[in-house]
């Protein structure tokens, strides 16, 4: 017990990698510095983090560099890129406060105009889709075996993580080919939601779907989601 | 003269401004391909995988938000890029740097390296496993701070500490192997 409790690490031996890096925060810096001063075993163990450090330094100088060719390869591959629209970089962290922004923009003339319009426009897409489920009930309807109709406005959405090789064309193509869109990503581990169907989708469905694209030779990963 | 900014780089090459494509490469395409190759072991693939960070640098420039800063993120590109290349060929790989440190015991030139340390321990340094070698450059070489590589790994800050210390306890087993003992780690 006591051999295990001498083979935990104190806190200070775990910053002795950052404190020969010279990456630690002047405090933390000050208390390794202490700690040194005081504890020769844990100044014998800093001995071999300086060697560590210098012997990976030696093996990443020693490296080697890109060749010559591959500022000339990369900007190859920008050009073959689909050209994009230039995009505005957000400069509010949040979609309610671009929204905000937006609006503040807009003289309050037409500020009242829009909400005006945007009413009316509400108004009768209200009118429209009741009228629409009225006729829809009336007519007596139909559900899917995999999906109730009243949620099929929901669509059917996966994650998928594109292989690295992948260019902008062969996803393009990919969603084109399916009739899907991307509607958000990527995330964390390059993950992309994927809307698969316009419809929501039974699990099994889903499945079916998932299992098929995973043969697809853009797809590296792909998930359900919710 | 003022150097500009990354953030300010990545803003514009979000629209498209290949000048500041390239000040951002000239910036990081030697540590990233450093980084890389170090994961991967290969010169050719890690060259290759260093043009794929890139593009995917200035195709998500629009969508970089400042959570992280520059580097973090690059060098978050890079690690995927790495990783992936590694599930794709990790056969390929072991052959490359691996070859010349397998089965040294009877090789003349260990034999005169075990008397020099520094060399025997550059030796274990190349010997780590991919997850030891990514946290190690990242450290040493490269000189994030904790937080970065928490940023960099995707990790919490206190797995970066323990990982980082489990990879100098690796490297002392690989130390003792080769009939060098340190002690703890």
């Amino acid at each position: 017990m006591n051999a295990a409790k001498q083979n935990e690490p104190s806190e200070i031996e775990l910053l002795l990698p950052w404190y020969a890096a010279g990456t630690l925060d002047p405090h933390e810096s000050q208390q390794v510095e202490r700690a040194l001063a005081s504890d020769p075993e844990l100044a014998a163990r800093y001995a071999w983090v300086r060697a560590e450090l210098e012997q990976e330094t030696l093996v990443g100088e020693t490296a080697g560099e890109p060749s010559g060719r591959d500022v000339k390869s990369l900007f190859a591959k920008i050009d073959a890129l689909p050209a994009r629209r230039p995009r505005r970089q957000p400069q509010s962290s949040s979609f309610g406060e671009r929204i905000a922004e937006f609006l503040a923009s807009l003289s309050p003339r037409t500020l009242a105009w829009s909400a005006a319009v945007a009413a009316l426009a509400i108004a009768l897409q209200a009118g429209l889709l009741a009228d629409l489920m009225i006729k829809e009930r009336t007519a007596g309807g139909y559900d899917t075996a995999s999906a109730p109709a009243d949620a099929q406005s929901e669509g059917a959405y996966v994650l998928i993580r594109f292989k690295p090789q992948t260019t902008a064309t062969d996803i393009a193509n990919f969603l084109d080919s399916n009739k899907f869109s991307i509607v958000a990503g990527p995330s964390v581990g390059q993950l992309f939601r994927v809307r698969v169907a316009p419809n929501k989708l039974a699990k099994d469905d889903l499945m079916r779907v998932v299992t098929t694209l995973q043969g697809d030779k853009v797809v590296d990963f792909i998930a359900l989601t919710d | 003269m003022p150097t500009t900014s990354d953030e300010v780089l990545i803003g514009r090459i979000a629209k498209s401004d290949r000048l500041a494509m390239e000040e951002l490469y000239g910036r990081y395409r030697v540590p990233v391909y450093r980084f890389v190759l170090r994961m991967v072991r290969n010169p050719t693939v890690a060259e290759d995988l260093n043009s794929d960070v890139f593009l995917d640098v200035w195709r998500q420039a629009g969508t970089f938000e400042g959570r992280s800063a520059v580097s973090t993120w690059i060098f978050s590109i890079a690690r995927f890029k790495a990783l992936n290349a590694l599930q794709r060929r990790p056969t390929e790989e072991l052959n490359e740097t691996a070859d010349a440190i397998e089965d040294q015991a009877d090789d003349p030139e260990i034999a005169l390296a075990k008397k020099d340390k520094a060399a025997v321990l550059r030796a274990c340094l190349l010997k780590l496993s991919a997850e030891h070698r990514e946290i190690v450059n990242l450290v040493y070489y490269q000189h994030k701070s904790v937080e970065e590589v928490a940023g960099i790994v995707g990790i919490p800050e206190a797995t970066v500490k323990t990982r980082m210390f489990y990879a100098r306890k690796k490297l002392s087993e690989l130390l003792t192997e080769q009939g060098i003992e340190r002690g703890w780690p």
